[in-house]
Protein backbone atom coordinates (compact mmCIF):
# COMPACT_ATOMS: atom_id res chain seq x y z
CA UNK A 1 0.00 0.00 0.00
CA UNK A 2 0.89 3.56 -0.65
CA UNK A 3 2.45 3.93 3.30
CA UNK A 4 4.52 0.36 2.95
CA UNK A 5 5.72 1.63 -0.59
CA UNK A 6 7.06 4.90 1.41
CA UNK A 7 8.67 2.68 3.66
CA UNK A 8 10.34 1.44 0.71
CA UNK A 9 11.19 4.46 -0.40
CA UNK A 10 13.08 5.05 2.96
CA UNK A 11 15.47 2.14 2.07
CA UNK A 12 16.03 4.03 -0.89
CA UNK A 13 17.86 6.75 0.96
CA UNK A 14 20.98 4.69 1.69
CA UNK A 15 22.47 4.42 -1.88
CA UNK A 16 24.57 6.92 -1.94
CA UNK A 17 27.47 4.89 -3.35
CA UNK A 18 30.75 7.52 -2.53
CA UNK A 19 29.47 10.05 -0.66
CA UNK A 20 31.87 10.83 2.20
CA UNK A 21 30.50 13.15 4.14
CA UNK A 22 27.55 14.35 2.87
CA UNK A 23 25.04 16.35 5.06
CA UNK A 24 21.76 13.42 6.22
CA UNK A 25 19.18 15.51 4.47
CA UNK A 26 21.68 16.00 1.07
CA UNK A 27 22.24 11.96 1.50
CA UNK A 28 18.42 11.43 1.72
CA UNK A 29 17.92 13.38 -1.38
CA UNK A 30 20.43 12.33 -3.86
CA UNK A 31 19.62 8.74 -3.06
CA UNK A 32 16.03 8.65 -3.16
CA UNK A 33 16.16 10.61 -6.75
CA UNK A 34 18.60 7.98 -7.52
CA UNK A 35 16.43 5.26 -6.93
CA UNK A 36 13.19 6.23 -7.78
CA UNK A 37 14.61 7.59 -11.06
CA UNK A 38 16.17 4.11 -12.20
CA UNK A 39 12.72 2.59 -10.86
CA UNK A 40 10.72 5.11 -13.07
CA UNK A 41 12.35 4.18 -16.05
CA UNK A 42 11.93 0.33 -15.39
CA UNK A 43 9.17 -1.15 -16.72
CA UNK A 44 10.27 -4.98 -15.18
CA UNK A 45 10.41 -3.33 -11.97
CA UNK A 46 7.04 -2.08 -11.93
CA UNK A 47 5.37 -4.56 -13.39
CA UNK A 48 6.47 -6.59 -10.21
CA UNK A 49 10.27 -8.09 -11.09
CA UNK A 50 10.85 -8.67 -7.75
CA UNK A 51 14.23 -10.55 -8.38
CA UNK A 52 15.34 -6.89 -10.11
CA UNK A 53 14.33 -4.76 -7.53
CA UNK A 54 16.36 -6.54 -5.05
CA UNK A 55 19.11 -6.14 -6.99
CA UNK A 56 18.50 -2.35 -6.89
CA UNK A 57 18.25 -2.16 -3.32
CA UNK A 58 21.15 -4.50 -2.40
CA UNK A 59 23.02 -2.55 -4.57
CA UNK A 60 21.98 1.36 -3.52
CA UNK A 61 20.84 0.84 -0.41
CA UNK A 62 21.94 -1.62 2.07
CA UNK A 63 25.36 0.32 3.00
CA UNK A 64 23.11 3.46 4.08
CA UNK A 65 21.55 0.77 6.79
CA UNK A 66 22.60 -0.03 10.03
CA UNK A 67 20.73 -3.11 10.56
CA UNK A 68 22.86 -4.29 13.47
CA UNK A 69 21.24 -1.26 15.59
CA UNK A 70 17.78 -1.44 13.93
CA UNK A 71 17.55 -5.46 15.27
CA UNK A 72 18.83 -4.40 18.45
CA UNK A 73 16.22 -2.03 18.75
CA UNK A 74 13.38 -4.51 17.56
CA UNK A 75 14.17 -6.91 20.03
CA UNK A 76 14.28 -4.23 22.56
CA UNK A 77 15.25 -5.89 26.33
CA UNK A 78 15.64 -9.26 24.52
CA UNK A 79 18.65 -8.68 22.81
CA UNK A 80 21.09 -8.66 25.96
CA UNK A 81 19.46 -11.82 26.34
CA UNK A 82 20.52 -13.37 22.88
CA UNK A 83 24.24 -15.03 21.98
CA UNK A 84 26.38 -13.46 19.77
CA UNK A 85 25.76 -15.86 17.68
CA UNK A 86 22.33 -15.15 17.86
CA UNK A 87 22.51 -11.78 17.45
CA UNK A 88 23.83 -12.28 14.29
CA UNK A 89 21.51 -14.63 12.80
CA UNK A 90 19.15 -12.51 13.77
CA UNK A 91 20.53 -9.35 12.00
CA UNK A 92 21.23 -11.34 9.11
CA UNK A 93 17.17 -12.32 8.58
CA UNK A 94 16.13 -9.38 9.79
CA UNK A 95 17.81 -7.41 7.05
CA UNK A 96 16.52 -10.22 4.29
CA UNK A 97 13.18 -9.80 5.52
CA UNK A 98 13.66 -6.19 5.25
CA UNK A 99 14.90 -6.26 2.08
CA UNK A 100 12.46 -8.27 0.33
CA UNK A 101 9.69 -6.18 1.84
CA UNK A 102 10.90 -2.60 0.33
CA UNK A 103 12.02 -4.51 -2.84
CA UNK A 104 8.30 -5.67 -3.19
CA UNK A 105 7.06 -2.00 -1.80
CA UNK A 106 9.22 -0.65 -4.85
CA UNK A 107 7.81 -2.83 -7.65
CA UNK A 108 4.53 -0.81 -6.54
CA UNK A 109 5.84 2.86 -7.38
CA UNK A 110 3.60 4.46 -9.65
CA UNK A 111 4.86 7.74 -9.88
CA UNK A 112 4.17 9.42 -6.60
CA UNK A 113 6.89 12.40 -5.92
CA UNK A 114 8.48 13.38 -3.09
CA UNK A 115 8.54 16.39 -1.24
CA UNK A 116 11.71 16.89 1.02
CA UNK A 117 11.30 19.23 4.43
CA UNK A 118 14.18 21.09 5.77
CA UNK A 119 16.41 19.93 7.86
CA UNK A 120 15.60 20.57 11.55
CA UNK A 121 19.07 19.56 13.35
CA UNK A 122 22.09 21.28 15.00
CA UNK A 123 25.56 21.52 13.40
CA UNK A 124 26.84 18.89 16.13
CA UNK A 125 24.05 16.52 16.54
CA UNK A 126 25.14 13.03 15.98
CA UNK A 127 21.23 12.07 15.39
CA UNK A 128 19.02 13.56 12.85
CA UNK A 129 15.64 12.86 11.49
CA UNK A 130 14.83 13.72 7.74
CA UNK A 131 11.75 14.41 6.95
CA UNK A 132 10.10 13.72 3.70
CA UNK A 133 6.23 13.72 2.12
CA UNK A 134 4.96 11.26 -0.71
CA UNK A 135 2.65 13.14 -2.78
CA UNK A 136 -0.08 10.52 -4.35
CA UNK A 137 -1.21 10.95 -7.75
CA UNK A 138 -4.88 11.06 -6.75
CA UNK A 139 -6.20 13.44 -3.59
CA UNK A 140 -4.99 11.33 -1.01
CA UNK A 141 -3.25 13.22 2.04
CA UNK A 142 0.30 13.10 0.92
CA UNK A 143 2.13 10.63 3.46
CA UNK A 144 5.06 11.35 6.38
CA UNK A 145 8.13 9.36 5.42
CA UNK A 146 10.81 10.30 7.87
CA UNK A 147 13.93 8.52 8.10
CA UNK A 148 16.42 8.13 11.68
CA UNK A 149 20.12 8.70 10.92
CA UNK A 150 23.21 8.41 13.16
CA UNK A 151 26.25 9.67 12.35
CA UNK A 152 29.06 7.27 12.20
CA UNK A 153 33.02 6.96 10.84
CA UNK A 154 31.41 5.61 7.74
CA UNK A 155 28.94 8.35 7.31
CA UNK A 156 25.34 9.17 7.79
CA UNK A 157 23.37 5.49 8.76
CA UNK A 158 19.51 4.76 8.65
CA UNK A 159 18.42 2.56 12.07
CA UNK A 160 14.52 3.61 11.69
CA UNK A 161 11.94 4.51 8.91
CA UNK A 162 8.55 5.94 9.65
CA UNK A 163 6.18 5.72 7.44
CA UNK A 164 3.05 8.10 8.40
CA UNK A 165 3.90 8.00 12.05
CA UNK A 166 4.70 4.33 12.16
CA UNK A 167 8.07 3.03 13.33
CA UNK A 168 9.25 0.18 11.31
CA UNK A 169 11.46 -0.69 14.70
CA UNK A 170 8.19 0.15 16.97
CA UNK A 171 6.59 -2.33 14.57
CA UNK A 172 8.28 -5.07 14.74
CA UNK A 173 9.41 -5.08 18.39
CA UNK A 174 5.95 -6.02 19.39
CA UNK A 175 6.07 -8.80 16.68
CA UNK A 176 9.26 -9.90 18.28
CA UNK A 177 8.58 -9.58 21.61
CA UNK A 178 5.04 -11.85 21.47
CA UNK A 179 7.43 -14.55 19.40
CA UNK A 180 10.12 -14.61 21.45
CA UNK A 181 7.50 -14.79 24.93
CA UNK A 182 6.00 -17.95 23.19
CA UNK A 183 9.01 -19.85 21.58
CA UNK A 184 12.09 -18.04 22.54
CA UNK A 185 14.74 -16.28 20.49
CA UNK A 186 15.29 -19.67 18.81
CA UNK A 187 12.13 -19.63 17.88
CA UNK A 188 12.09 -15.98 16.56
CA UNK A 189 15.37 -17.08 14.43
CA UNK A 190 13.13 -19.98 13.37
CA UNK A 191 9.81 -17.97 12.57
CA UNK A 192 12.29 -15.05 10.38
CA UNK A 193 14.36 -18.27 8.60
CA UNK A 194 11.37 -20.19 7.91
CA UNK A 195 9.77 -16.69 6.53
CA UNK A 196 12.86 -15.91 4.48
CA UNK A 197 12.96 -18.92 2.64
CA UNK A 198 8.95 -19.42 1.99
CA UNK A 199 8.98 -16.59 -0.53
CA UNK A 200 11.93 -17.66 -2.56
CA UNK B 1 -46.81 11.15 -1.63
CA UNK B 2 -43.45 13.08 -0.41
CA UNK B 3 -44.73 12.54 3.13
CA UNK B 4 -44.51 9.04 2.36
CA UNK B 5 -41.30 9.38 0.78
CA UNK B 6 -39.89 10.84 3.85
CA UNK B 7 -41.43 8.32 5.74
CA UNK B 8 -39.49 5.86 3.81
CA UNK B 9 -36.31 7.50 3.92
CA UNK B 10 -36.29 8.00 7.61
CA UNK B 11 -37.18 4.67 8.10
CA UNK B 12 -34.38 3.44 5.62
CA UNK B 13 -31.97 5.66 7.48
CA UNK B 14 -32.95 4.15 10.72
CA UNK B 15 -32.78 0.17 9.94
CA UNK B 16 -29.12 1.25 8.28
CA UNK B 17 -28.55 2.37 11.81
CA UNK B 18 -30.36 -0.42 13.53
CA UNK B 19 -28.54 -2.87 11.62
CA UNK B 20 -25.40 -1.20 11.87
CA UNK B 21 -26.02 -1.28 15.84
CA UNK B 22 -27.05 -4.84 15.62
CA UNK B 23 -23.54 -5.42 13.71
CA UNK B 24 -22.33 -3.82 17.31
CA UNK B 25 -24.14 -5.87 19.54
CA UNK B 26 -23.52 -9.03 18.01
CA UNK B 27 -19.79 -8.12 17.86
CA UNK B 28 -19.61 -7.85 21.57
CA UNK B 29 -21.89 -11.08 22.18
CA UNK B 30 -19.37 -12.92 20.06
CA UNK B 31 -16.90 -11.12 22.09
CA UNK B 32 -18.26 -12.04 25.75
CA UNK B 33 -18.13 -15.75 24.72
CA UNK B 34 -14.95 -15.71 22.96
CA UNK B 35 -12.73 -12.73 24.72
CA UNK B 36 -12.04 -14.87 27.67
CA UNK B 37 -9.30 -15.74 25.86
CA UNK B 38 -7.24 -12.80 27.03
CA UNK B 39 -3.49 -12.50 26.30
CA UNK B 40 -0.50 -11.05 28.16
CA UNK B 41 -0.94 -7.76 25.60
CA UNK B 42 -1.17 -4.60 27.79
CA UNK B 43 -2.53 -3.13 24.46
CA UNK B 44 -4.78 -5.93 23.25
CA UNK B 45 -6.61 -7.63 26.48
CA UNK B 46 -9.53 -9.10 23.87
CA UNK B 47 -6.41 -10.55 21.73
CA UNK B 48 -8.69 -13.68 21.60
CA UNK B 49 -11.68 -12.36 20.25
CA UNK B 50 -9.86 -10.16 17.24
CA UNK B 51 -8.09 -12.73 16.01
CA UNK B 52 -11.33 -15.03 15.92
CA UNK B 53 -13.07 -11.83 13.85
CA UNK B 54 -9.65 -10.95 12.12
CA UNK B 55 -10.37 -14.75 10.35
CA UNK B 56 -13.60 -13.63 10.10
CA UNK B 57 -12.54 -10.65 8.08
CA UNK B 58 -9.92 -12.10 5.77
CA UNK B 59 -12.59 -15.43 4.74
CA UNK B 60 -14.60 -12.77 3.86
CA UNK B 61 -12.26 -10.64 2.45
CA UNK B 62 -10.42 -13.94 0.38
CA UNK B 63 -14.35 -15.02 -0.99
CA UNK B 64 -15.75 -11.47 -1.61
CA UNK B 65 -13.99 -8.49 -1.41
CA UNK B 66 -10.88 -8.88 -2.96
CA UNK B 67 -11.96 -10.55 -5.93
CA UNK B 68 -14.45 -8.05 -6.95
CA UNK B 69 -11.76 -5.35 -6.31
CA UNK B 70 -9.08 -7.19 -8.04
CA UNK B 71 -11.48 -7.06 -11.07
CA UNK B 72 -12.20 -3.74 -10.65
CA UNK B 73 -8.82 -2.68 -10.35
CA UNK B 74 -8.04 -4.88 -13.72
CA UNK B 75 -10.86 -2.96 -15.61
CA UNK B 76 -10.93 0.33 -14.54
CA UNK B 77 -8.03 2.25 -16.12
CA UNK B 78 -5.76 4.31 -13.38
CA UNK B 79 -7.21 8.07 -14.13
CA UNK B 80 -10.80 6.53 -13.51
CA UNK B 81 -9.94 4.86 -10.24
CA UNK B 82 -8.56 8.36 -9.46
CA UNK B 83 -11.72 10.02 -9.93
CA UNK B 84 -13.78 7.81 -8.58
CA UNK B 85 -11.17 8.30 -5.16
CA UNK B 86 -11.50 11.74 -5.79
CA UNK B 87 -15.79 12.00 -5.84
CA UNK B 88 -15.62 10.01 -2.56
CA UNK B 89 -12.89 11.98 -0.91
CA UNK B 90 -14.94 15.22 -2.08
CA UNK B 91 -17.48 13.85 0.11
CA UNK B 92 -15.81 13.08 2.90
CA UNK B 93 -14.39 16.87 3.21
CA UNK B 94 -17.78 17.54 4.70
CA UNK B 95 -17.43 15.57 7.61
CA UNK B 96 -13.78 16.37 7.84
CA UNK B 97 -14.75 19.77 8.21
CA UNK B 98 -17.39 19.36 10.67
CA UNK B 99 -15.07 17.60 13.04
CA UNK B 100 -12.31 19.96 12.21
CA UNK B 101 -14.84 22.52 13.70
CA UNK B 102 -15.30 20.18 16.87
CA UNK B 103 -11.98 20.47 17.03
CA UNK B 104 -11.60 23.88 17.26
CA UNK B 105 -9.73 24.01 13.95
CA UNK B 106 -11.59 26.39 12.57
CA UNK B 107 -9.30 27.40 10.03
CA UNK B 108 -9.05 23.91 8.36
CA UNK B 109 -12.53 23.90 8.47
CA UNK B 110 -13.16 26.30 5.98
CA UNK B 111 -10.07 25.38 3.76
CA UNK B 112 -11.97 21.63 4.02
CA UNK B 113 -15.21 23.71 2.63
CA UNK B 114 -12.98 25.40 0.44
CA UNK B 115 -12.23 21.93 -1.37
CA UNK B 116 -15.83 21.24 -1.58
CA UNK B 117 -16.80 24.04 -3.56
CA UNK B 118 -13.97 23.99 -5.68
CA UNK B 119 -13.85 20.49 -6.19
CA UNK B 120 -17.63 20.21 -6.66
CA UNK B 121 -17.61 23.07 -9.24
CA UNK B 122 -14.20 23.39 -11.08
CA UNK B 123 -13.59 20.10 -10.41
CA UNK B 124 -16.87 18.21 -11.72
CA UNK B 125 -18.50 16.66 -8.68
CA UNK B 126 -15.25 16.01 -7.08
CA UNK B 127 -13.80 13.80 -10.22
CA UNK B 128 -11.08 16.28 -10.22
CA UNK B 129 -9.27 17.56 -7.36
CA UNK B 130 -8.41 20.96 -8.12
CA UNK B 131 -8.11 22.60 -5.17
CA UNK B 132 -5.11 20.54 -3.74
CA UNK B 133 -3.65 22.68 -6.34
CA UNK B 134 -4.94 25.54 -5.34
CA UNK B 135 -3.03 25.41 -1.54
CA UNK B 136 -6.44 24.12 -0.08
CA UNK B 137 -4.37 21.19 1.45
CA UNK B 138 -6.34 17.71 2.23
CA UNK B 139 -7.32 16.81 5.67
CA UNK B 140 -8.32 13.46 7.01
CA UNK B 141 -10.67 13.72 10.26
CA UNK B 142 -13.49 12.19 11.48
CA UNK B 143 -15.10 11.48 14.92
CA UNK B 144 -12.78 8.91 16.69
CA UNK B 145 -9.86 11.69 15.93
CA UNK B 146 -11.90 14.28 17.38
CA UNK B 147 -12.71 12.14 20.57
CA UNK B 148 -9.36 11.58 20.93
CA UNK B 149 -8.41 15.65 20.01
CA UNK B 150 -10.76 16.10 23.62
CA UNK B 151 -8.62 13.62 25.43
CA UNK B 152 -10.95 10.44 25.28
CA UNK B 153 -8.47 7.28 25.71
CA UNK B 154 -8.08 4.98 22.98
CA UNK B 155 -9.12 1.88 25.10
CA UNK B 156 -8.98 -1.57 24.12
CA UNK B 157 -8.07 -2.54 20.57
CA UNK B 158 -10.45 -4.10 18.59
CA UNK B 159 -10.74 -5.92 15.06
CA UNK B 160 -14.35 -5.85 13.42
CA UNK B 161 -14.65 -7.91 10.02
CA UNK B 162 -15.10 -5.48 6.99
CA UNK B 163 -14.45 -2.22 8.66
CA UNK B 164 -11.20 -3.32 10.38
CA UNK B 165 -9.03 -2.69 13.26
CA UNK B 166 -10.04 0.14 15.11
CA UNK B 167 -9.57 1.08 19.07
CA UNK B 168 -12.71 1.11 21.12
CA UNK B 169 -12.99 4.62 20.84
CA UNK B 170 -12.53 4.53 17.43
CA UNK B 171 -15.26 1.86 16.98
CA UNK B 172 -17.64 4.52 18.55
CA UNK B 173 -16.70 6.86 16.56
CA UNK B 174 -16.99 5.02 13.09
CA UNK B 175 -20.35 4.37 13.93
CA UNK B 176 -20.96 8.32 14.28
CA UNK B 177 -19.23 8.70 11.29
CA UNK B 178 -21.42 6.29 9.49
CA UNK B 179 -24.33 8.07 10.77
CA UNK B 180 -23.44 11.37 9.92
CA UNK B 181 -22.02 10.69 6.18
CA UNK B 182 -23.53 12.40 3.42
CA UNK B 183 -23.99 9.29 1.63
CA UNK B 184 -26.46 7.78 4.01
CA UNK B 185 -29.05 10.64 3.15
CA UNK B 186 -29.83 9.74 -0.50
CA UNK B 187 -33.28 9.11 -0.62
CA UNK B 188 -33.12 6.47 -3.20
CA UNK B 189 -31.86 3.36 -1.75
CA UNK B 190 -30.61 1.05 -5.19
CA UNK B 191 -28.89 4.15 -6.30
CA UNK B 192 -27.47 5.02 -2.34
CA UNK B 193 -26.21 0.91 -1.46
CA UNK B 194 -24.69 1.66 -5.16
CA UNK B 195 -22.48 4.43 -4.24
CA UNK B 196 -21.34 2.11 -0.83
CA UNK B 197 -20.95 -0.87 -2.99
CA UNK B 198 -18.89 1.27 -5.19
CA UNK B 199 -17.00 2.97 -2.48
CA UNK B 200 -15.88 0.00 -0.60
CA UNK B 201 -14.58 -2.09 -3.64
CA UNK B 202 -12.88 1.18 -4.47
CA UNK B 203 -10.96 1.21 -0.97
CA UNK B 204 -10.14 -2.51 -1.54
CA UNK B 205 -8.78 -1.96 -5.01
CA UNK B 206 -6.20 1.14 -3.32
CA UNK B 207 -5.23 -1.18 -0.94
CA UNK B 208 -4.31 -4.22 -3.03
CA UNK B 209 -0.05 -2.78 -3.25
CA UNK B 210 -0.22 -2.75 0.27
CA UNK B 211 -1.41 -6.11 0.49
CA UNK B 212 2.07 -7.61 -1.07
CA UNK B 213 3.69 -6.08 0.87
CA UNK B 214 2.33 -6.83 4.04
CA UNK B 215 2.45 -10.19 3.18
CA UNK B 216 6.09 -9.95 2.57
CA UNK B 217 6.96 -7.76 6.12
CA UNK B 218 4.86 -10.02 8.10
CA UNK B 219 5.52 -12.41 10.51
CA UNK B 220 2.41 -12.34 11.68
CA UNK B 221 -0.42 -10.57 9.48
CA UNK B 222 -3.14 -9.68 12.46
CA UNK B 223 -0.21 -8.21 15.31
CA UNK B 224 1.10 -6.11 11.92
CA UNK B 225 -1.73 -4.91 11.30
CA UNK B 226 -2.59 -4.16 14.66
CA UNK B 227 0.42 -2.41 15.73
CA UNK B 228 0.55 -0.64 12.37
CA UNK B 229 -2.94 0.74 13.39
CA UNK B 230 -2.33 1.83 16.48
CA UNK B 231 0.81 4.10 15.35
CA UNK B 232 -1.11 5.49 12.67
CA UNK B 233 -3.81 6.42 14.58
CA UNK B 234 -2.13 8.27 17.31
CA UNK B 235 -0.45 9.87 14.63
CA UNK B 236 -3.36 11.04 13.09
CA UNK B 237 -5.02 12.08 16.01
CA UNK B 238 -2.35 14.74 16.48
CA UNK B 239 -1.94 15.82 13.19
CA UNK B 240 1.55 14.35 12.59
CA UNK B 241 2.85 15.01 16.22
CA UNK B 242 1.97 12.68 18.80
CA UNK B 243 3.02 13.03 22.40
CA UNK B 244 6.52 11.12 22.86
CA UNK B 245 5.82 7.64 24.37
CA UNK B 246 7.72 5.95 26.87
CA UNK B 247 8.30 2.87 25.63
Amino acid sequence: MKWLFAALTGVLMSVSVAAAESAPDELVKTVTDEVLTIVRNDKDIQSGNAKKAIALVEAKVLPHFNFTRMTQLAMGREWRNASPAQQQTLTSEFKTLLVRTYSKALTEYRNQTIEYKPLAAKAGDTEVKVKTLVKQPNSAKPIELDYSLEKQDAGWKVYDIEVAGVSLVTNYRDTFATEVRNNGIDGLIKALQTKNASAK
Amino acid sequence: MSGIDNLKGTVVRHSLNKRVGQYFLAMCAAGLLAGCATSGNPKDPIEGFNRAMYGVHEGIDTVLLKPVATGYDAVLPDPVQTGVTNFFANIADIPTAVNNLLQGKVAYAFNDLGRVAVNTTVGIVGLFDVATGMGLEKHDEDFGQTFGWWGVGEGPFVFLPILGPRTSRDAVGVWLDIYTDPLNYIDDVPVRNSLWALLAVNKRANLLPADKVIEEAALDKYSYIRDAYLQNRRNQVFDGNPPPRDE
